[in-house]
């Protein structure tokens, strides 16, 4: 219906964020983030500063499964929901009269596990006549760089995770175009696949990096350039190689130093991620690299991005592990951009497995 | 006087009722099959505008706990828990098999509610009733093979009539029909769906107890497959539950 009454939410909506522009007072914005295994809740100011950032992993129960298990991780979401929330608040020393919007991770991600986190955003949102923010999981990632260093434009950001490899380029605030995606595995993906080969316990990524800060990258590797001007990624031949290598090997009766493949393996990785982001920072120009997703943790990764940065003089963010991961500060972060524009999600948000990034 | 907000969207159906003491204000059932997600809180909305009720005037919150599709039950669960922890008021699970049931209460004889469950299995339980009185549990709520279900109604039922009810009956009349033949009734259209109202009248009278939202879960009546299996691979861990 076009032109029905506002309903008693919508009006309340307006009024209070009316109040809260004239009062100029600072912004709390409480986040939610429930797209993969962790259930995390947190109260933001104004964007930037962390008052509270609780997160309630999964991992040791998804641990003995071998990977996150869709229904497992919905149904602690719905157990812990909001006791998460009110751990947040209380951390950050408020209560939701402080709050003055709810941002929430609509997509992308497993749906069964957002639609947890949507639901109690919804909720909340209509129970306190305050603003809904459906906020992009990528989104997020990109600006938990926010809570540690102000952001300049335009950038580039590359962010790497057991879901996603994606290279997005931003000319200001909430602008987002995605330059290059994976074509098949996330990096963090193969990072795991590789694990599993070489017996690692799961989550493998870690594992990976500290076998490969022992060895030598010695056992030559393929790395996916794709098309000459392409900044997608492509890591499922690079996985496959990797398998061969070991398969061939025990096939000949000869031993593989796990730690020099593991090196082999990272440095083809880290190679093309890092060599694409700096070739996209000289086309698109840009004033900044940030780093984010889960897999920014990894050292390998940090090094050598770190390395070629200060080569091309170019300042670098990482966030702090802890911001790096999945978590709901970098979700009301990024809710804090489309607060200011005024720009509100209305109840029926829904969650999105497959949401794009625009 | 004690207003609750009452919702179901544990299966196909959704329901959405505002109640207060022994009236309901307003109900809205569908049966249109979209997505839970999407409508709720908009159906809420509209209910809760329509009833003249804000948020804050709500006594506590009914929800229909289960069981039912994993996703819809979640989406209700989350939904009833968010609110009523924002309002500080309790929240009251009330089974999802029991809110049907509810439909036939003046009924005498047994009333099985059923969802199918797939492969065969669906989920249900007994209640009885007398003169408008609450149900009373005859057999737990479970999932279970329909046949060994019907099995076991015909052992308990003895002489008396049993009265099938819910929208997957147009799945298993024929084979209820075939097991019990005339001793098995099905309840007509209207009573088939869950009814919020049902669930919110529910919810107003076991407010005293409580109901904590932290400590409100559905209630699935299975382990996720994974876990199941896991479960069967590590006999020493025991079940949890
Ligand atoms: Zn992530």
């Amino acid at each position: 219906m076009k032109n029905r009454k506002p309903s008693r939410y919508e009006e309340r909506v307006q009024q209070a964020y009316l109040a809260q522009q004239q009062s100029g007072r600072p912004v709390n914005i409480l986040g939610i983030e429930t797209s993969c295994d962790e259930t995390s809740a947190s109260v933001v100011q104004d964007g930037r500063t962390v008052l509270s950032n609780i997160i309630a992993s999964q991992a040791d129960i998804h641990k003995r499964f071998g990977g996150v298990v869709p229904e497992v991780a919905s149904r602690r979401h719905v157990e812990n929901i909001t006791l998460t929330i009110e751990e947040a608040l209380q951390e950050a020393g408020k209560t939701l009269d402080d709050i003055q919007a709810i941002a929430v991770t609509y997509g992308p991600g497993l749906v069964g596990a957002l639609l947890v986190g949507v639901a109690a955003a919804k909720a909340i949102s209509y129970a306190r006549g305050i603003p809904l923010i459906g906020v992009h999981h990528i989104a997020g990632h990109i600006y938990a760089n926010r809570l540690v260093t102000e952001m300049e434009f335009p950038l580039i950001a590359l962010v790497v995770s057991g879901g996603h490899t994606e290279l997005v380029w931003m000319k200001e605030h909430g602008h987002y175009e995605i330059l290059g995606e994976t074509r098949d595995d996330a990096a963090g993906e193969a990072y795991d696949k590789v694990a599993r080969a070489l017996q690692l316990p799961y989550p493998g990524g870690p594992h990976i990096d500290r076998l490969a800060h022992e060895g030598t990258p010695s056992i030559p590797l393929p790395r996916a350039w794709l098309e000459p001007n392409s900044y997608d990624f492509s890591f499922s031949g690079l996985k496959s190689a990797v398998l061969n290598t070991l398969h061939n090997a025990s096939q000949r009766g000869e031993s593989i130093s796990p730690q020099d493949l593991a090196a082999s393996f990272q440095d083809s990785v880290t190679e093309v991620l890092v060599e694409k982001t700096i070739r996209a920072v000289k086309e698109y120009g840009a004033r900044q690299v940030l780093l984010a997703g889960g897999v920014a943790a990894n050292r390998g990764l940090r090094e050598r991005l770190s390395k070629r940065c200060g080569e091309e003089g170019l300042p670098l963010v990482i966030p702090p592990l802890s911001l790096c991961t999945d978590n709901a500060a970098m979700i009301a972060a990024a809710g804090y951009i489309s607060y200011q524009k005024g720009r509100f999600a209305r109840l029926d948000l829904n969650g999105v497995p497959g949401l794009p990034l625009s | 006087m004690m207003r609750v907000l009452a919702m179901d969207t544990s299966n196909l159906v959704l329901s959405v009722a505002v109640v207060e003491e022994d009236r309901i204000l307003a109900e809205l059932t569908t049966n249109q099959q979209k997505n839970h997600s999407v409508r709720l809180m908009d159906a809420i909305s509209e209910l809760m505008d329509e009833t003249g009720t804000l948020p804050e005037q709500l006594a506590g919150i009914g929800v229909a706990k289960g069981p039912g599709s994993y996703t819809g039950v979640r989406i209700g669960v989350a939904t009833a828990k968010s609110m009523a922890w924002s309002l500080q008021i309790p929240v009251i699970g009330v089974s999802s098999l029991e809110a049907v049931a509810m439909n036939a209460r003046g009924f005498s004889g047994l009333i099985v509610p059923l969802f199918d469950a797939r492969r065969g299995q669906v989920y249900t339980g007994a209640f009885r009733t007398k003169d408008w009185a609450e149900l009373s549990v005859v057999a737990e709520e479970r999932l279970v093979l329909l046949r060994d279900w019907l099995a076991s109604l015909k052992e308990q039922a003895g002489n008396e009539r049993v009265l099938f009810m819910g929208e997957d009956l147009r799945i298993h009349r024929e084979t209820i029909a075939e097991q019990l033949g005339e001793q098995a009734l099905f309840a007509p259209a209207t009573h088939n769906h869950p009814r919020a109202a049902h669930i919110g009248l529910a919810a107003l009278g076991k407010l005293a107890e409580g109901g904590h939202p932290h400590e409100m879960v559905p209630e699935y009546l299975q382990l996720a497959e994974a876990e199941a299996k896991w479960l069967a691979q590590n006999p020493a861990c025991g079940v949890k539950e």
